[in-house]
């Protein structure tokens, strides 16, 4: 490698993060210069978040051009990573507002150790067992490394370059989403169906209620067991009425093009009882004056229901769509392992399932933490859509 | 003029929930609609874990004949199920561990929560977003990572392992500091008064008024633990310490064919400890969803 690589590239990013909070700073009348040192300082430092790991290895005269491109991508992240928090906080000062908001504690305890000692058992925990796995996740995604041997190699970034180049591993990423988007769909329209029904103050709500939301204590795995038995294709009660009734039998379990949907069908089945729960508290926080107002001015109850109570519920389907979607991304393996394996030719392997697969039962731990982190930028990107889409989101009435 | 207003107000929506009620009279069979739509919801709902209870009395002769009528094989079934395979060992090994990690996760949550309303420190809200970006991070992409770390601690096969990584919580942290945030302040500045400390406080006050979102986090929990299938699948080797939904795998291993009756068996009897914990604590975990809804 050129050793001129490290210092080009925090120029440019140096360059970029000072012409950034530099323009902030201009539009919030700051000095412009100080604006300018902040943003070339934390520019030029940004890459080195995961290039001294990496020690610049994407860069590298004998890597391949989409090593290269991933390392780009790398620093993009960074610098992303980097500028936008010290420009909320730069602009924070400017505005000569606390950086950590004043705290006023009504009825506040003295004692200067022990919040530190009440928070020390979860600190802990969470270091130790969420923090550190995370950090040694990335550690891991740069190595090939088996469990039970000491010796690892480091790989620089073929864990992650690998993936795009493997088509097997993309239509793992459509089988993902398709699963997922479907049990989000279906599970979603159903659920508000039935929540629609059971939020009436009829007689014997409560007990309708306990008798829709019940599947939410079964596990995913004992409903991947108990579908096992109605997707059976010879035995399965599914088939026998699809038969009766069509005069056709499906091949739920071995037909590559079924089984994703005895998957989906399970999957829905499960969570429904939490997708009706939360539909149900939505639904009477609807202000009954609202829907009144609409009947007298003549909209009909589809109208009603598409226009006020939908809009009314966005904040909770924007939820329930990240809820369901993290449901079928990680949940689903249970099901998934009981009741396909994976199968019939991958056609139910999920990147959750591959990661096991991968990195457990063919103990290449390297590549199953590369998946892992690709999953986990799904995740935040997922929950970050959700920050912003339900903050913006204007909710009417109480 | 204000008060006049009010009462023209007070008689108009009088009059409108009169005609209301007269309208929903006239509108009966529509409410009967919905009783009559609610309860194919409820079957449709209630039939695989009903039609798991049919078979898990049934030989597989039986299943493939679509009888639909209880069998007579329900005795050979817990036979096999319990005495053969001793399901029963892996339920005693999930109840243990979920009331183990239920119970510890709710006091180091309250503990938590304590911290952060009744308390005033250097960093709190970095502290708090620390606590609660683990919200992001689900155990199941950590698993690998987990998995090495567990091991060099000696922890493989080990309660430890099912137990230790899941005491603290987020999201109780969070739930808890929501709910001590809208008790009235005046209640721990009169306890400070008498010289009661932090944790008699919490003992005899803040926990008597937190039933109902302990209660909710008490199910939460239970269930999340009780259903963990990839984790002890992974770190747990043998019968003595694996937990139910992966002792299940040995009613379907093993056998030339897959019986149908003692795999529903076991299925609904690792049902009945969360659906028992569900009903049991019902009106507490549905308050408690309705009071994490954000207003």
């Amino acid at each position: 490698m050129d050793s001129s690589v490290p210092l080009l590239i925090s120029v440019v990013t140096g360059a970029i993060g000072a012409a950034l909070i530099a323009y902030a700073f201009s539009r919030a009348h700051g000095n412009v210069l100080i604006g300018g040192a902040i943003g070339a300082i934390a520019g030029a430092a940004a890459p080195l978040i995961f290039m001294l790991p990496l020690n610049y290895c994407t860069f590298e005269a004998e890597r391949e051009s989409i090593d290269v491109a991933f390392g780009l991508l790398l620093i993009g992240i960074a610098l992303i990573a980097v500028i936008v928090p010290v420009r909320w906080i730069s602009m924070r000062l400017l505005g000569h507002q606390s950086v950590i908001a004043r705290q006023i504690v009504p009825g506040a305890f003295k004692g200067k150790w022990t919040p530190w000692l009440l928070l020390a058992p979860t600190l802990a925990i969470l270091v130790l067992f969420l923090y550190y796995p995370s950090l040694d996740t990335f550690r891991l995604s740069t190595l090939l490394a088996r469990l039970g041997a000491r010796r690892t190699a480091f790989v620089c970034v073929d864990n992650f370059t690998r993936l795009a180049q493997d088509s097997g591993y993309l239509n793992i990423i459509g089988i993902t989403f398709f699963i997922s988007i479907a049990i989000v769909v279906i599970g979603l329209a159903l659920s508000l169906a039935i929540a629609n029904l059971a939020y009436l103050p009829i007689k014997g709500a409560s007990i309708y209620r306990t008798l829709l939301i019940w599947p939410y204590a079964i596990s995913p795995a004992v409903a991947g067991i108990i579908f096992l038995l109605l997707f059976n294709p010879t035995g399965g009660l599914i088939n026998y009425v699809l038969n009766g009734l069509f005069g056709i039998k499906i091949g739920w379990l071995n037909d590559p093009a079924a089984a994703p949907w005895a998957v989906i069908m399970a999957s829905v089945w499960k969570s429904l009882g939490y997708n009706i729960l939360f539909y149900i508290a939505g639904l009477q926080n609807v202000p009954k004056d609202l829907l009144e107002a609409a009947a007298i001015d003549g909209a009909n109850a589809w109208q009603r229901f598409r226009r006020i109570v939908i809009p009314l519920l966005s904040p909770i389907t924007f939820f329930l769509i990240i809820t369901n979607m993290t449901y079928a991304f990680f949940e689903t393996f249970g099901t998934i392992d009981y009741l396909t394996g994976g199968g019939p030719v991958n056609a139910t392997t999920t990147m959750m399932y591959n990661i096991y697969e991968v990195g457990i039962v063919n103990n290449d731990l390297g590549k199953g933490a590369a998946q892992s982190i690709l999953l986990f930028a799904m995740v935040i990107g997922l929950t970050v859509l959700q920050f912003r889409t339900t903050g913006e989101r204007v909710t009417y009435g109480a | 003029m204000a008060s006049e207003t009010q009462t023209i107000d007070r008689e108009q929506v009088a009059e409108l929930s009169a005609t209301r009620a007269t309208g929903l009279r006239a509108l009966l069979p529509k409410r009967l609609y919905a009783h009559a739509l609610l309860w194919v919801a409820c079957l449709i709902i209630g039939f695989p874990l009903f039609y798991a209870l049919l078979v898990s009395t049934q030989t597989n002769s039986n299943v493939y004949a679509y009888q639909f009528t209880p069998g007579t094989a329900f005795a050979d079934n817990w036979a096999k199920v319990m005495v053969e395979r001793s399901i029963w060992r892996y339920m005693v090994n999930s109840i243990f561990i979920s009331i183990a990690v239920t119970v510890g996760k709710t006091v180091l949550s309250l503990l938590a929560g304590m911290a952060f309303v009744y308390f005033r420190f250097p960093g709190k809200w970095i502290v708090f977003g620390f606590v609660l970006i683990t919200l992001m991070m689900p155990t199941e992409i950590l698993v690998i990572a987990l998995f090495r770390f567990v091991n060099d601690l000696n922890w493989g096969n080990s309660y430890y392992a099912l137990i230790v990584p899941f005491l603290a919580s987020a999201t109780g942290s969070f739930l808890f500091r929501q709910h001590f945030a809208n008790i009235p302040a005046e209640l721990s500045e009169s306890a400070q008064l008498d010289g009661a400390t932090p944790l008699v406080f919490l003992w005899k006050v803040l926990v008597p008024m937190s039933w109902n979102t302990i209660g909710a986090l008490a199910v939460i929990q239970f269930v999340y633990v009780w259903n963990m299938y990839l984790w002890p699948a992974l770190v747990i080797q043998g019968q003595d310490r694996q937990v139910v939904q992966v002792g299940l795998r040995t009613l379907i291993g093993g056998d030339a064919s897959l019986s149908f009756g003692p795999l529903m068996l076991g299925a609904v009897a690792a049902s009945i400890p969360p659906l028992i914990v569900f009903i049991l604590l019902q009106k507490q975990f549905m308050s408690g969803f309705a009071l994490t809804r954000d207003k």
